[in-house]
């Protein structure tokens, strides 16, 4: 694997490199699958599209168990704090994929039922577009966001922004 | 039972604190039991669970393991579809409908067009219909594929989702070859479709009608005679013909329980009646029953696949009524009158005389029907659709009653409620 042309048995790097590197290649998401989105998820797990090459393909049931969370669907206001719920039961650090037109803006239901963005509950760290994206966007969504893990993208960016950390909402939920 | 009757009520998440364990003395007999320790247990199960379909909720009361009590809670999915359908003209409309039932898309556009069509009193071309039976079937093979897909995975049979998604996708490439979308198409238009049938549509759907049932032979494989398959669905989920009756279910749920009941056959819409196809209905009324006949109606639609394949007849795929279809995008470009009359259609759409009106399509669920009510103008005042999942869910507590709680993910899955569909 072309490990006989590196002299010594170690490489020396940063930890935190190494972190985001290790933390990019295994996502795990929680199935949070709301509306017709979900069945694109679920396609995007299927033979065709095949999650798996990703090292991504265990969705968990259990929040506790997952990092990633994708919005999945319109989320309805009845909806809105069991997803905040569930979104506090996973341990950090942790993730939000917004799929879809309706998780991302309310899409074209701008009515009294849905939230217009489910980023007004959850601090969103990819939006993907289309009603409902294909397996291949939404593909292409958790790559971009792998990328941004590796990179320390996402975490630059939760540091600058008052309203975007996870915690900083907590405080106010609790409060 | 009734002292705890409060405590299944909506919106309480969680059962009020117990008193304080009383003080322990360890005497040598039985543990001193609490006068609490025989109430039965209230299991909270979703709204968020990968078995439930979506964000489906359900407060279950146990004695043991086994239920007595179920309450099923909706709501957690209600986009006010029924209203904005008020804000949308009956152009737009299909756009708003088609995103109600997401695994069967098309069967709500035929609803919301043929009640449309009703109003207007204008009867489709024939290459229209044919389109639309064509479309239907194969959307309805796709609905029951997903629901063996997600049924196995309820039940632990991983390889049932590979199987049913593996094929479904064939199917949903077809759909984004026509309609452009794999689902949510806004492909039904009041009138007809928005577009015809690509080149070449019959050889994709004679590839389907040899690749679907290959697909199919694996899952008749996996799981028609699997003993653990078995095991989890005979005789789980019973209902009796009459109490389904008086629940208001359809489609499959009413005929597992041996009520011959299709509307496709018995209220024929469309061109039902001039293609051959049979009813499948069981006699048990339990979750075995159900999944086969969703396996049987997927051949079944097939059947009428080939006969659309065979017998469609050419001509227009839209009726040629200037009031309702917009003018062909050539005479855009060359006439200004055209431009016009197209900017109309789009913005103002068409009136639709007064009235009301209850059409009704055999969807993959069961009967899906649109009322509509018009006053003469170019939205519809009131629209509403009887969306099968939402009455079908009214059986599942004589289903699941009496049954063990392991088994309710069989249940939920042998009615396969779209939650769209229930809340809209």
């Amino acid at each position: 694997m072309g490990m006989e042309q590196i002299p010594h048995n170690f490489a020396t790097g940063k930890l935190e490199d190494f972190l985001q590197w290790s933390r990019s290649q295994s996502l795990w998401p929680a199935t949070f699958g709301l509306a017709c989105c979900a069945i694109e998820m679920m396609a995007s797990g299927g033979a065709h599209y095949d999650l798996a090459r990703f090292g991504m393909e265990v969705f968990r049931a259990s929040p506790r168990q997952a990092d990633l969370m994708i919005v999945a669907g319109r989320v309805s206001q009845k909806m809105a704090p069991v997803l905040r719920q569930v979104y506090d039961q996973m341990v950090e650090p942790k993730w939000v994929i917004s799929m879809g037109v309706c998780a991302s803006s309310g899409g074209m239901f701008n009515n009294y039922a849905v939230v217009q963005g489910v980023d007004q509950i959850v601090p969103v760290d990819v939006y993907v577009p289309g009603c409902p994206p294909g397996p291949e966007t939404l593909i292409q969504g958790i790559l971009t966001l792998k990328a941004e893990i590796a990179s320390g993208e996402v975490f630059k960016r939760r540091e600058a922004s008052a309203s975007g950390g996870a915690e900083i909402n907590l405080e106010m939920a609790h409060s | 039972m009734s002292a705890l009757e409060h405590l299944t009520d909506e919106g309480r998440q969680k059962l009020p604190p117990r008193p304080t364990a009383q003080e322990i003395v360890v005497t040598g007999t039985n543990w001193p039991g609490s006068e609490f320790d025989d109430d039965p247990m209230i299991i909270n199960m979703g709204p968020q669970h990968p078995s439930t379909h979506g964000v489906l909720r359900l407060m279950c009361e146990l004695e043991g393991e086994t239920v007595t009590r179920v309450k099923p809670i909706i709501g957690y999915l209600h986009t006010g579809m029924e209203k904005t359908g008020e804000e949308l003209t009956f152009v737009q409309g299909a756009t708003n409908v088609t995103r109600m039932d997401y695994a069967s898309c098309l069967f709500n556009e035929v609803a919301f067009c043929s009640a449309a069509e009703a109003l207007l009193d204008i009867e489709l071309p024939p290459r229209a219909r044919w389109i639309r039976m064509l479309m239907m079937e194969l959307n309805r093979i796709s609905s029951h594929l997903l629901s063996l897909a997600t049924g196995g995975m309820d039940i632990g049979g991983l390889s049932a989702m590979i199987f049913g998604f593996r094929e479904r996708e064939y199917l949903l490439r077809f759909f984004e070859k026509v309609t452009g979308l794999r689902f949510n198409h806004n492909f039904f238009r009041v009138g007809g479709s928005a577009a015809d049938l690509p080149d070449g549509w019959q050889e994709d759907v004679d590839k389907l009608l040899t690749d679907i049932p290959k697909g199919m032979d694996d899952l008749d494989q996996l799981l028609t005679e699997n003993p653990i398959w078995l095991e989890r669905m005979v005789g789980v989920g019973m209902i009796d013909k009459e109490l389904a009756v008086n629940l208001g279910a359809s489609g499959l749920v009413l005929r597992s329980t041996g009520v011959d009941w299709d509307l496709r056959r018995d209220m024929p819409y469309l061109d039902y009646d001039q293609v051959e196809f049979d009813v499948i209905s069981a006699t048990n009324g339990d979750c075995y029953d159900r999944f086969r006949i969703r396996m049987a109606e997927i051949y079944e639609s097939l059947r009428i696949v080939k006969q659309c394949l065979e017998n469609m007849p050419d001509g227009d795929y839209r009726v040629q009524d200037r009031k309702v279809t917009p003018p062909p995008r050539a005479r855009i470009d060359e006439s200004m009158e055209a431009l016009i009359h197209h900017f109309k259609l789009f913005t103002e759409g068409f009136k639709i005389p007064a009235g009301q009106v209850y059409t009704a399509v055999e969807s993959p669920r069961g009967e899906l029907g649109c009322m509509m009510v018009s006053d003469g103008g170019s939205k519809p005042v009131r629209m509403h659709m009887r969306t099968p999942s939402f009455y079908n869910l009214q059986s599942l507590e004589p289903m699941m009653v009496g049954g063990m709680i392991a088994d309710a993910v069989a249940v939920i899955s042998g009615i396969d409620p779209v939650m769209g569909d229930v809340d809209r």
